[in-house]
């Protein structure tokens, strides 16, 4: 049972080295196609919004608290807020709004 | 290089690790409660703390762990694991995609190596928030915070429950308040992207709620479908300046 579990964890982690390095280590002269320049710029936003929502909504007691933090903090990142204290507003909405 | 210089980029470095730690902190601390909770998801797949910490470290990777740990706890074979993880964690591929285009041309191989093995989606979130990417910077945040993941994890595995689940919940939100200090503020100032939260906030709905076929897939592929889909359009549609680099 431990063996097994000790390669699963070494295979989970082979896999997500890999993922992680591929790219850094195979890519090291500066694209210049510009499909895929547009397409790099773009990546990050997409991924981490599809990721935010609606999964700040159902991560907390209710879809209000849930709601209310989603706002709060896009309001305050929005208007130049650190990521410390857009991640705390969060937290404190979504604590005081999920004890309702 | 003249000692001056040898110097002032040994100082750059301090500097730059300094900046890290103390915005990694944050971060770690949300890993933490996450982590907590992974681990209790890691106990019951059977792993012991240590295996627990040791898992954390090696992959530092929170769906993706997450998904191996529930294929182990089903017995699946260690393919069906390599699928797994590879699917949950294919988003990395991508963000290490975009980060290779943000290294200045001098910076070894090993520091490309050393900041690609702390890619997760809220240390790509620092690096992002920054035109060039730094190493130094990067090993500071990762210092602050891929510990913390780790501890968190033996944590979870270890005390089960203790933390009053209200508080693990709200804990939990921070990352997305992190997400969202990276995507707001290029929002404002670029209405492409601003175009593409909203249109990704939709269409992650959509996938999750409304389309059986999509709610059936784990969030780690609609994540990686969605991200090529959006971003696909978006470069068609509005492709950027190609004089310069992309990091405006």
């Amino acid at each position: 049972m431990s063996t097994r579990i000790w390669l699963s964890i070494i295979v989970m982690g082979a896999v997500t080295v890999a993922i992680r390095l591929l790219p850094l280590t195979l890519i090291r002269r500066p694209l210049k196609n510009r499909f895929l320049l547009s397409f790099l710029h773009y990546v990050p936003y997409v991924t981490l919004s599809v990721m935010t929502f609606p999964a700040i909504v159902e991560s907390c007691e209710t879809p209000l608290a849930g709601l209310a933090s989603l706002a709060v903090g896009a309001v305050a990142a929005w208007y130049g807020a650190n990521m410390v204290s857009v991640a705390a507003l969060c937290c404190v909405v979504a604590f005081v709004l999920g004890l309702l | 290089m003249s000692q001056r210089s040898t110097q002032a980029a040994a100082q750059s470095r301090g500097r730059d690790m300094r900046e890290g730690l103390r915005d990694g902190l944050p971060i770690g601390l949300g890993y933490l409660a996450v982590a907590f909770s992974l681990g209790i998801a890691a106990r019951e797949a059977g792993l012991t703390a240590t295996q627990g910490f040791i898992a954390s470290l090696l992959s530092v990777a929170s769906a993706g762990e997450y998904a191996g740990f529930t294929l182990i706890a089903a017995q699946a074979s260690y393919v069906e694991i390599a699928l797994g993880t590879l699917v949950t964690n294919a988003r990395y591929l991508l963000m290490s995609t975009a980060l290779s285009q943000r290294f200045s041309n001098s910076t070894p191989l090993s520091q490309r190596i050393g900041v690609g093995l702390g890619v997760t989606d809220e240390l790509f979130g620092l690096a992002i928030a920054h035109p060039q990417v730094r190493p130094f910077y990067q090993y500071g945040a990762m210092l602050s915070s891929i510990p913390l993941w780790c501890v968190g994890t033996s944590a979870g595995i270890v005390a089960g429950q203790l933390l009053p689940a209200r508080v693990v919940t709200a804990l939990s939100v921070s990352l997305f308040g992190m997400f969202l200090a990276v995507i707001m503020p290029a929002s404002r100032t670029d209405r492409v992207v601003r175009i593409c939260v909203l249109a990704s906030f939709a269409a992650s709905y959509v996938a999750s709620h409304l389309i059986p076929l999509t709610m059936a897939w784990s969030s780690g592929t609609r994540i990686i479908v969605l991200t090529v889909i959006i971003s696909t359009v978006a470069a068609l549609i509005c492709p950027v300046s190609t004089e310069g680099d992309d990091a405006s």
